[in-house]
């Protein structure tokens, strides 16, 4: 459904994205990983029509982008990397209007909307300014403005960025609902989120695709063990004892003044941990992915595609 | 022009969710209902025209304009909203025409508003219509061409008081070649009168309907749309 050939965009002199090419299959789920600055929102903005590339060729379905660019956003549905809302509209105002542009008669309009509110938990606010929502729920009605018209292939820019933990993991359980019948492009520089939804990565560094390959062949580095950091303020010791009681943990050290957590790469904690906090009256102070970082992936395969050459 | 329709629905409404749009026209209806007000009574009532309303009329519309389209695109830019319209499947010149319908309607609006002038005109006096009648049709034709230079002007960058900046600054530019034109030498002159914002509008006002009025006013609408639409076309190359 997507197919890129040396797509490459230089912004004057820069170079954001470098001769990548790629497909995406119908009906997959891809996750488009990299550490800031990769060039994953270029790219994506060069999927969209948003942004012209300086070089190479994008088709969306049977459109290519350059000569039917009309046609091509007809098929996709794009969540842009911060949510692109109209601050005084109200959720149903907006959803209305984008269903609109997208071809949607009223009818249809009216029915989506009440699906959709639902779809992403926007359905007691559907009356609320957009411009007094929190950056949880701005995120939502992003995704709700993204689906809202059915599109059939789903391009969506690091959906699961700076929303909390809880959030994450309804946003993952969602996008993979989605995906069962739609294709998706989603980018994100945290690594749990690919392992999690996508079949397949394709990672990017410096503007250049790095691997690409499925979740279950990529190397070792990948799929070791995965440690959150937390800042949690309670008594060290109860918060250790309490942590290592989550089955989704495998084991909780303290060094002061953080709790590092280990877990499979295939685990979520997040949400356990947010609800053990809650249950003893702790406040989480910060919980972030620490231990095997990107950087250290991106690093050892760029050391791999170097030492092939 | 569905989509054109779509768009400028939602412009026209969020003119009116919004105070701008209304205390622009609260103050175009202050100044110029004093203007039409001290005109009457400094000829003590003898000349029932919308003489005095129209000479301030013409200029007050250049700020009008600058000032109610600068959020246009500007906003969008900043909100970031931009990019959802931009991969939505519109064309530019379809964002370009919706926007500027959008404020086109927000000054009929306002323009209708001022028609209770000649409506007092004809409730105490005997105004001649004809001239009332051709002066509304060039303001539409002035606002339009300015609210056109607004729309550009908003369209190349993501300030609003940027874009206001620049419109007011081109539109003051267009305005006073004709008093440029006045201290030129004879085929500049001209040509710089016949390039003026200013200097086509007095016809309208004695009732005359000259083509080449008409033409001048759309022409520099159609060249400031379409400069609107080259700059989004442009913004897509980063
Ligand atoms: N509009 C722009 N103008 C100039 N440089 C840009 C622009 N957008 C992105 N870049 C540069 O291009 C590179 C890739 O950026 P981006 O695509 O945003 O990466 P990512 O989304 O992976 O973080 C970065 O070096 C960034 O600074
Ligand atoms: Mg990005």
């Amino acid at each position: 459904m997507i197919r890129v050939k040396n797509l490459t965009k230089s912004y004057r002199e820069r170079l954001a994205v470098d001769d990548i090419s790629f497909a995406v299959g119908k009906g997959e789920i891809v996750g488009f990983l990299g550490p800031n600055g990769a060039g994953k929102t270029t790219t994506m903005r060069m999927l969209t029509g948003y942004l012209m590339p300086s070089c190479g060729e994008v088709w969306i379905g049977e459109y290519n982008m350059a000569a039917e660019s009309l046609a091509g956003r007809r098929l996709v549905g794009y969540l842009p990397e911060t949510a692109p809302l109209y601050t005084d509209m109200t959720i149903r105002g907006y959803l209305t209007y984008a269903a609109r542009l997208r071809g949607l008669d009223r009818k249809r309009t009216k029915a989506r909307i009440d699906e959709v509110v639902v779809t992403c938990g926007l359905a007691d606010y559907v009356d609320v300014i957009l411009g007094k929502l929190s950056r949880g729920y701005r995120q939502r009605v992003g995704l709700a403005q993204a689906i809202v018209h059915e599109p059939e292939v789903l391009i969506l820019d690091e959906p699961t960025a700076g929303i909390d933990p809880i959030q994450v993991a309804q946003t993952k359980a969602l996008i993979t609902e989605l995906g069962k019948d739609r294709t998706i492009l989603l980018s994100t520089h945290i690594l749990p989120d690919v392992s999690a939804i996508c079949e397949r990565v394709i990672i990017i560094n410096k503007g250049r695709i790095l691997a690409e390959d499925r979740i279950d062949n990529l190397s070792d580095t990948m799929k070791a063990g995965k440690r959150l950091r937390l800042t949690v303020d309670g008594p060290a010791e109860a918060v250790s004892e309490a942590l290592s009681q989550i089955d989704l943990v495998l084991s909780v050290t303290f060094e002061k003044p953080h709790h590092y957590i280990d877990y499979s790469f295939d685990q979520e904690p997040q949400a356990a941990i947010t609800r053990v906090m809650v249950e003893h009256g702790w406040t989480l102070l910060a919980m972030e992915p620490a231990g095997v970082g990107l950087e250290d992936i991106f690093l050892k395969l760029a050391d791999d595609a170097g030492s092939i050459h | 022009m569905r989509n054109i329709g779509i768009i400028a629905a939602k412009e026209f409404r969020s003119y009116l969710n919004a105070p701008m749009a209304y205390v622009v026209t609260a103050i175009f209806l202050a100044l110029s209902g004093t203007f039409f007000a001290t005109y009457l009574a400094a000829t003590n009532y003898s000349d029932t025209s919308l003489t005095g309303f129209l000479n301030a009329a013409g200029f007050l519309i250049l700020l009008f304009a600058a000032v109610l389209t600068m959020r246009l695109i500007a906003e969008e830019k900043k909100l970031g909203t931009f990019e959802f319209l931009l991969t939505a499947p519109v064309r530019d010149v379809e964002i370009v025409l919706a926007k500027f319908a959008g404020s086109v309607a927000v000054l009929t609006a306002m323009l209708a508003l001022t028609l209770y002038y000649p409506l007092l005109l004809i409730v105490f006096g005997d105004p001649d219509l004809g001239p009332i009648a051709t002066s509304y049709f060039g303001l539409l034709l002035i606002g339009g061409a300015s609210l056109a230079v607004g729309v550009f002007a908003s369209s190349i960058t993501s300030n609003q008081i940027v874009a206001a900046a620049v419109a007011g600054g081109i539109l003051f530019g267009l305005w006073f070649l004709g008093t440029a034109a006045r201290f030129a030498p004879g085929g500049l002159g001209e040509v710089l009168s016949y390039l003026s914002l200013a200097d086509h509008f007095p016809d309208f006002v004695h009732g005359i309907i000259d083509t080449r009025a008409i033409v001048y006013y759309l022409s520099v609408t159609a060249l400031f749309l379409f400069l609107a639409v080259r700059s989004i076309e442009t913004g897509r190359w980063g």
